[in-house]
């Protein structure tokens, strides 16, 4: 077992197919634990806050650390009066907002450079707390938000959204500028707070399950295979095996048909409309395939807690197989066209560059973080059931410019068809779902390696019987600050076609 | 001035009004079928101006009479513009008011226009659009001066109606300094339309917007006017570009027959070239923005090559 630096004596192995242990430690093990984890090459996976008032405990803070192929789950009680933390922001970038996120919903504070709101817009005040307890009404209360400002002869700024032209989330975006050249770019995001951590609590979790698969809907079995993971190590679940083969199937193929709209969409942006129409054309062809074989285009629903809500005969299995290769020979030849079109990849090339060192600072996940040559995929750094069993590949591209987010796309899709190809041949018999087990445990964690990197979803059991404590955590909260990185230096017209090769989620990011 | 003549002008101005919405629809038709797409067809440009007609008009709180005056003003440029070029018959009575220069200005004055009216609101986007359409401008305009200049040179006048006289009526003889002239225009044309590469006709996204940053303020009418006149100009750089390149087949005296044939010629030729603008639209992906000046430097050098090849050759 790798060490981490004197931590093991507190920490408490939990339930579930993901390598995380779990412990409730002091303000300075708990700043210590994150410092030791930072200088270790581990990164910040989650950091969020629950009123723990019903159990004694005040409330805690907890950060969710990828520390040496573990996932450490790390608390700490704030102070009682001033619901103090330590500050982390020094250590882990990503930390700023989503402290900035921990204010706006619980009130809990730490001395850090950025006190600005996050979530809060105005739709309640800042003496409300929406994720406390005893949190019933709020009353809107608007205030300016002040962007950091760039001074200097002929700098001005453009203002972007939150209202766009085209049919896309909400999300502002303050570029500072000289002529077209960006001097800095600060995104405000949150502003569409629904309340879904609350909510998911409230439900059980056969229901629950359906709405953590609409929190982002593109990322449906991310969602939805997280929240379950979670609810099954809690109530002592045993997921079959086929159940757990069908789960990474419908994962893969999640990845595959939102990685080729995305080719399709980034191709759009450069202005060649005949590969947007090519990758729309093939990403339709599987989203309907998925309808009559698992009963939704967006496989919203087939992830159920203790199993999964569809199977695969032995023809459609055939099928899918066949299905796969056809996709494969159509994205090679449709590869040659992409990196041979001189125009094209004039625009991708060096355009939008992360490097790996960003990466490594800003604590970026998934896709974005594998596209500058850093490993980080859930599936192979912390190996669970049933990727333990299946030959994942480390996909990698060195560069992190949007050519490289372009060819990665292509590389984790025929990755991705292999492993779905290799599922199909090796699929166990045996039942879909599961009863729960006689376990209970206090707390759990549950993680899926979605399109975009990995989606956490953290439960806690409510010691008065109350709604469980639940925590989402999409990848996009540690990749959104890249973002601003990638757009420095280039041109203002070059974004767009930067933020498309992110893809980020928003409404993943405000829950 | 014979009343043949004004008629004749009468129907080139009302097929260039009624029909360039036609010839953008039929480009993104090409567009769709090349992209292996069904497309809308190609009279769907009438039915985005019905229901924009339709639309109510929402003007913004900053706006001056420069907002307002800009769509109508355009238009009636577009309509002056369409009305120079020989379409049909080089004997139209407007031809001689106005020579391939004065053309030129008449698209600047254009361009000046929905400048003005994009600052005026003040929006971040206008005045973003409106600095880029300068930027374009004041590149494509020299170039297409000296795409003028070869066949003027030809025909020694910068008038339009005595250079397709000219090259009509002489023996079918190939210029090659035309050939020059003609592959530099087709630059132009691409950059001063607002087409792919130099800009992205379909984009919704503001921050890459060249010439749809300048409308993104308008709406109802105004945005129609706006629309009719950007179909206007295309028609009337592709009459332009036939007109110098492709005249043959015009009608010198302006009988009805000729003018029939004119016509039925002129439809084929639109037709084509609207197809090979769509082709390069296809083919092409958009260019950085940094990148456009390269290109009208380009589109500048080769007419400039055409004018020293004329020169070269004596011809």
């Amino acid at each position: 077992m790798p060490k981490t630096s004197g931590f093991d004596a507190h920490l408490t192995r939990l339930d579930g197919p993901l390598p995380a242990w779990q412990a409730v430690v002091d303000h300075t093990a708990w700043r210590a634990g994150c410092a030791s984890c930072r200088a270790d090459g581990g990164h910040l996976a989650s950091l969020w806050g629950t009123d723990a008032r019903h159990a004694g405990k005040g409330f805690l803070v907890h950060a969710l650390l990828a520390w040496t192929g573990r996932l450490v789950w790390l608390s700490t009680q704030a102070g009682d009066t001033a619901l103090h933390y330590p500050d982390i922001s020094d250590l882990f970038p990503a930390a700023a907002r989503l402290q900035r996120a921990m204010t706006d919903l619980l009130g809990l504070a730490c001395v850090s450079a950025d006190t600005r709101p996050w979530l809060r817009h105005g739709a309640w005040s800042a003496t409300d707390f929406p994720l406390r307890d005893d949190f019933m009404t709020a009353t809107a209360s608007e205030a300016p938000y002040p962007f950091v400002r760039v001074a200097g002869e002929g700098v001005h700024e453009i203002a972007v959204g939150p209202i766009h032209a085209g049919i896309i989330e909400s999300g502002h975006f303050r570029f500072s500028v000289v002529g077209d050249d960006v001097l800095r770019l600060e995104s405000r995001l949150g502003y569409l707070h629904k309340g879904v951590e609350k909510a998911l609590g409230a439900l059980p979790p056969a229901q629950a399950v359906r709405l953590a698969g609409r929190i982002c809907g593109d990322s449906t079995v991310a969602y939805a295979l997280a929240y379950a993971m979670a609810v099954e190590a809690l109530d002592g679940y045993t997921v079959a095996p086929r159940a757990q083969a069908l789960r990474a199937l419908l994962l893969e193929r999640e990845r595959i048909a939102n990685h080729l709209g995305d080719i399709g969409a980034i191709c759009g942006d450069g202005g060649l409309a005949f590969g947007q129409a090519q990758f729309g054309l093939l990403k339709e062809h599987w989203l309907q395939a998925q309808q009559p074989l698992f009963g939704h285009r967006y496989l919203m629903d087939t992830i159920t807690v203790g199993g999964v809500a569809c199977d695969l005969g032995a023809a459609d299995a055939a099928a899918m197989t066949a299905q796969c290769h056809e996709l494969a020979n159509a994205l090679h030849e449709l590869e040659e066209i992409i990196s041979d079109h001189a125009g094209l990849q004039e625009r991708f090339l060096g355009t939008g560059r992360v490097t790996a060192e960003q990466v490594e600072q800003y604590d970026g996940v998934g896709l974005i973080a594998r596209a500058a040559g850093v490993r980080r995929d859930l599936r192979l750094e912390f190996p669970h059931a049933p990727y333990a069993d299946l030959p994942v590949e480390d996909t990698r591209h060195p560069v992190g410019d949007v050519a490289a987010r372009v060819a990665l796309r292509f590389a984790e899709i025929h990755a991705a068809l292999r492993l779905i190809c290799r599922i199909l041949a090796t699929l166990p018999e045996g039942p879909l779902a599961t009863a729960p087990g006689t376990a209970r445990r206090t707390c759990a964690l549950g993680g899926a390696e979605g399109w975009r990197g990995e989606v956490f979803v953290t439960l806690e059991r409510h010691a008065a019987g109350g709604p469980h404590r639940v925590h989402v955590h999409d990848p996009s909260w540690q990749n959104w600050p890249l973002l601003e990185l990638a757009a420095l230096d280039g041109l203002v017209p070059d974004f767009p076609l930067i933020n498309k090769s992110f893809n980020l989620a928003y409404s993943g990011h405000d829950l | 001035m014979t009343s043949r003549a004004l008629i004749l002008q009468c129907l080139q101005c009302a097929l260039v009004f009624a029909g360039a919405p036609l010839l953008a629809g039929w480009v993104e038709q090409c567009r769709a079928w090349f992209g292996n797409r069904h497309g809308a067809g190609p009279l769907q440009p009438y039915r985005v101006l019905r229901k924009l007609w339709r639309k109510e008009l929402v003007v913004a709180h900053a706006a001056s009479w420069v907002f307002r005056t800009a769509p109508y003003l355009l238009v009636a440029a577009m309509i002056i513009a369409g009305s120079i070029v020989p379409l049909l018959a080089p004997i139209v009575p407007l031809a001689p008011a106005a020579d391939a220069i004065a053309l030129v200005g008449v698209f600047a004055f254009a361009r000046m226009v929905s400048a003005l009216a994009a600052m005026d609101i003040g929006t971040g986007f206008g005045s973003m659009g409106a600095r880029r359409e300068m930027l374009i401008g004041f590149l494509a305009e020299p170039a297409l001066l000296m795409v003028l200049f070869t066949p003027a040179l030809i025909s020694h006048s910068t008038s339009l109606a005595v250079i397709v006289r000219q090259l009509t009526t002489t023996r079918l003889f190939l210029y090659p300094s035309m050939a020059f002239a003609a592959s530099a225009y087709v630059m132009v044309l691409l950059a001063e339309n607002a087409r792919i590469p130099v800009d992205n006709p379909d984009t919704h996204l503001e921050l890459t917007m060249i010439h749809g940053a300048l409308h993104l303020e308008y709406a109802g009418r105004h945005l129609a006017l706006m629309e009719w006149a950007g179909a206007i100009k295309l028609a009337t750089y592709m009459a332009i570009g036939i007109a110098l390149f492709l005249p043959w087949g015009m009608s010198a005296t302006g009988s009805a027959s000729g003018i029939a044939l004119a016509t039925g010629l002129l439809a084929v030729k639109m037709t084509a070239a609207g197809t090979a603008l769509a082709a390069i639209e296809t083919l092409l992906a958009k260019l950085r923005l940094f990148r456009v000046p390269e290109f009208l430097g380009t589109a500048f050098m080769v007419a400039v090559l055409g004018i020293l090849v004329h020169f070269l050759l004596g011809t």
